[in-house]
C-alpha cells in the first residue's frame, strides 16, 4: 500500500501536551513541513517561548532553544548574527510577544533580522489559566477582566502585523488562520515563504496565525472556530499585510 | 615586554578580542561606554560580530541565543544595566551556558552616580536573579589584572559551562595605565557538543534549556550545579596577601580600595604598627578558608574591611571567615567618595587600640 500521508519528520514523536480544540499542534505541524519541504530542518535552530508553547523543544525535531518570557527575538538575534546560514525561527505567542517582548520584537524587526517569527495570537494568556493579553478582544471576557475587556480600561487591542508592517526590516508579515482546510494551505503557503524570504537574506519575517483557545474561551473546539471567524477576523484581517518585492529588499 | 598605555575600558575591549571573543552585545551606560565602543570599531575587523541592543535586557539575551549556539559571546554594563540583565544571568546559568559580563560598577542604590561605587558585591556574589546559582567573580585592582582577568573569564566560563563576570569599580574602567599583553594561562576546554549548531549528522537535537517541570528533575538539577559550584569553590579561589605574616591589624578591601590600602600599609608600617593587607580575587568563591586561617593566628588581633559602599556588603563574608574571633571595625563611602589612606589609617589604629 501506498502511503498518502505521515507525520512530517520535522516533528518528534513526543505527546503533544495542548489541549482538545488547540490550534497549536496544526501550526506545529505547519512549520515542521515547511523546514522539511525546504530542506532546511537538518540545519535549522528554533526558539521557544514562555506561554502554551513553552515546550515546543519537545516536539520540533531540531535544535532548539527555550528562551525568557519575551525575549525569544532577542535570542534569535545572538544566534542568527552568528550563524547567518542557517535557518532560525521563534515560536511565540500573545503574552509573550505583544506583551513581555514588545521591545524584543519590534527592535529585531527593526533591524531586519533575518529570522521568522511565527506569532500565535489566540486572544489570551493560555498556560497562565486565561488573563487579558494585548490581543484580547473589546468585550471578550478574561480572568483579569472578567466582565469583559473595555477599552477605557486596558485600551484596543494591538495588531502586531500591522505594527511590524511600518518598520522597513519586516519585509514579509501576513496573517492566516487554520480553521479550515483552505485556510490550512494558506497558512502553510506563507510560512514557507518567510522561510525562503528568510534564507533569500531579505530581512525580518513575520507570520501571525490567529488560533484558538477552547479551554480558557470556555467553548467546546467548534464554537471556538466559529468565534475566531466572527469575532477575530474582523479586527485582525488576513492576508498579507505587508510584503517588499525582493529586488527592492537589500539582499546581503 | 613591552608596556603599552591603555584605558581600562577599552583594554578589556581589546583583551576579549585577543582572547577569542566571537560576539559582543551591548548597551551604553556610563561609566563602561568604552567597552561597546571599543568592540563595534575592532570586533568585526577581527572576524566578530558586534551589535548594540536595544536594552540591556535584550543584549543578555543575545548572549544566550549565541553561546547556546556554542560561541564565545560577552556584554558589558555598569550597575543599574546589570540589575537589567540578571534576568538573562539566572536563564544562562540555569541552562548552563559560558559566557562573559564585564560590570564596570557605580554607585547606587537606583540611578545613584556615575562615580564608582563596589554596591553590586551582593548582587554579584549572591547570584542576583531568582533560584540557587552562582557566577564566578573575578575583580581586578589595576588595568592589568583587569586585561589579564577578562581572557581567562573566557577559559573559565568554558571549562565550567558557567557565566564568569568580572566585576570592577568604575575607576579601573575610566583610567589609562601601562600595561603589557602577556601570555595569560590557557586551559584544556571540553567540546561544546552540545550546543545549538543545527543538528545535521547527529542522532539527537540539542536543545538549551532552563525549565524542569518534574519536581525531582528540577531537585537533580540543582544537585548538580551544586556541584559544580563546590568544585569551583575548590580550585578557583585566588586571593592576595601583603604583609599579613606579622600583621596585627588586617584591612580586607578588594579594586581600587585595596590599592588605596597599599599606601596605608606603607605610612603605617613607616610608623612602625604591624598592618597587612587581605585582597579577595575571586569575589565568589571568597576566600573563605584563607581568611580564617589568618583570623586564627594569635598575632592577628583585629580586621578593618574598607568598601566603596556605605552598608558594607563583602564585610558579610569577612564575618562569616573570622566568626567573630576577631573584632572588625567598618570604613566607606557611598557615591564615588574614596575611601583615603587617611581614614584607614585611623581605622587600623582605632583597630589596634580595640583590638588590645
Amino acid at each position: 500500500m501506498a502511503i498518502v500521508y505521515e507525520k512530517s519528520r520535522g516533528l518528534t514523536d513526543e505527546e503533544l501536551h495542548y489541549c482538545p480544540g488547540c490550534h497549536h499542534g496544526i501550526i506545529h505541524k505547519l512549520v515542521a513541513e515547511s523546514l522539511v519541504e525546504l530542506g532546511l530542518l537538518d540545519d535549522a535552530i528554533g526558539v521557544c517561548p514562555v506561554g502554551c508553547s513553552v515546550f515546543a523543544y519537545k516536539y520540533f525535531n531540531c535544535d532548539m532553544q527555550e528562551a525568557a518570557h519575551g525575549r525569544a527575538p532577542a535570542v534569535a538575534t545572538g544566534i542568527k548574527r552568528t550563524h547567518p546560514h542557517q535557518a532560525v525561527f521563534t515560536y511565540q505567542g500573545d503574552g509573550d510577544l505583544a506583551s513581555i517582548g514588545a521591545a524584543e520584537i519590534v527592535h529585531a524587526a527593526m533591524r531586519g533580522e533575518k529570522f521568522t517569527t511565527i506569532f500565535v495570537n489566540n486572544a489570551i494568556y493560555g498556560m497562565t489559566g486565561g488573563q487579558m493579553a494585548p490581543t484580547t478582544l473589546i468585550g471578550q471576557k478574561a480572568t483579569t477582566c472578567q466582565t469583559g475587556r473595555t477599552k477605557e480600561q486596558a485600551g484596543m487591542p494591538i495588531r502586531m502585523a500591522e505594527l511590524l508592517s511600518t518598520l522597513e526590516g519586516c519585509v514579509y508579515a501576513e496573517r492566516v488562520c487554520v480553521t479550515d482546510i483552505a485556510n490550512i494551505n494558506k497558512a502553510k503557503k506563507a510560512i514557507k515563504k518567510a522561510f525562503q524570504k528568510q534564507m533569500n537574506g531579505e530581512g525580518f519575517t513575520f507570520i501571525e496565525v490567529l488560533s484558538t483557545c477552547p479551554t480558557n474561551w470556555g467553548m467546546t473546539p467548534l464554537k471556538a472556530v466559529e468565534w475566531l471567524k466572527d469575532n477575530m477576523v474582523p479586527y485582525y484581517p488576513l492576508g498579507v499585510i505587508k510584503e517588499t518585492a525582493p529586488e527592492t529588499a537589500e539582499v546581503k | 615586554m613591552e608596556k603599552e598605555l591603555w584605558k581600562g575600558n577599552e583594554a578589556i575591549a581589546e583583551a576579549a578580542i585577543r582572547a577569542g571573543c566571537d560576539c559582543f552585545f551591548g548597551y551604553p551606560i556610563t561609566p563602561q561606554s568604552e567597552v561597546p565602543e571599543y568592540m563595534s570599531a575592532h570586533l568585526p575587523k577581527a572576524g566578530g560580530v558586534f551589535l548594540q541592543s536595544e536594552s540591556e535586557v535584550a543584549a543578555i539575551n543575545m548572549v544566550y541565543g549565541a553561546a547556546g549556539a556554542g560561541m564565545r559571546a560577552m556584554t558589558s554594563s555598569s550597575s543599574p544595566g546589570i540589575s537589567l540583565k540578571q534576568e538573562g544571568i539566572t536563564y544562562i546559568a540555569g541552562a548552563e551556558l559560558p559566557c562573559v559580563i564585564v560590570n564596570c560598577m557605580r554607585g547606587g542604590p537606583g540611578l545613584g552616580t556615575i562615580q564608582p561605587g563596589q554596591g553590586d558585591y551582593y548582587q554579584a556574589t549572591r547570584g542576583g536573579g531568582n533560584g540557587d546559582y552562582r557566577t564566578l567573580v573575578l575583580s581586578p585592582s589595576n588595568v592589568q589584572e583587569a586585561v589579564d582577568f577578562v581572557q581567562e573569564a573566557f577559559d573559565i566560563a568554558d571549562q565550567y559551562r558557567n557565566p564568569v563576570m568580572v566585576v570592577m569599580d568604575g575607576l579601573i574602567g575610566q583610567m589609562m595605565e601601562p600595561i603589557e599583553w602577556h601570555p595569560v594561562p590557557k586551559r584544556d576546554l571540553p567540546p561544546k557538543d552540545w550546543a545549538t549548531t543545527g543538528r545535521k549528522d547527529r542522532d539527537h537535537n540539542n536543545i538549551i534549556n532552563s525549565l524542569y517541570m518534574d519536581p525531582n528533575e528540577c531537585d537533580r538539577h540543582n544537585e548538580h550545579l551544586a556541584e559544580k559550584y563546590a568544585l569551583m569553590e575548590k580550585n578557583e579561589v585566588r586571593w592576595e596577601e601583603k604583609e599579613c605574616e606579622d600583621a596585627e591589624v588586617i584591612i580586607t578591601a578588594y579594586g581600587t580600595p585595596a590599592r588605596i590600602a597599599l599606601t596605608a600599609l606603607e605610612t603605617l608600617r613607616a610608623e612602625g604598627l604591624k598592618v597587612g593587607l587581605f585582597r579577595p580575587i575571586t569575589l565568589w568563591p571568597f576566600p573563605e578558608a584563607a581568611l580564617r586561617k589568618l583570623s586564627k593566628a594569635d598575632h592577628v588581633k583585629a580586621f578593618v574591611d574598607v568598601e566603596m559602599s556605605s552598608t558594607g556588603q563583602m564585610i558579610d563574608d569577612v564575618r562569616l571567615s573570622v566568626e567573630g574571633r576577631k573584632p572588625i571595625r567598618y570604613l566607606g563611602h557611598a557615591g564615588g567618595v574614596m575611601p583615603t589612606v587617611e581614614e584607614m589609617v585611623d581605622a587600623v589604629k582605632a583597630a589596634l587600640k580595640e583590638g588590645k
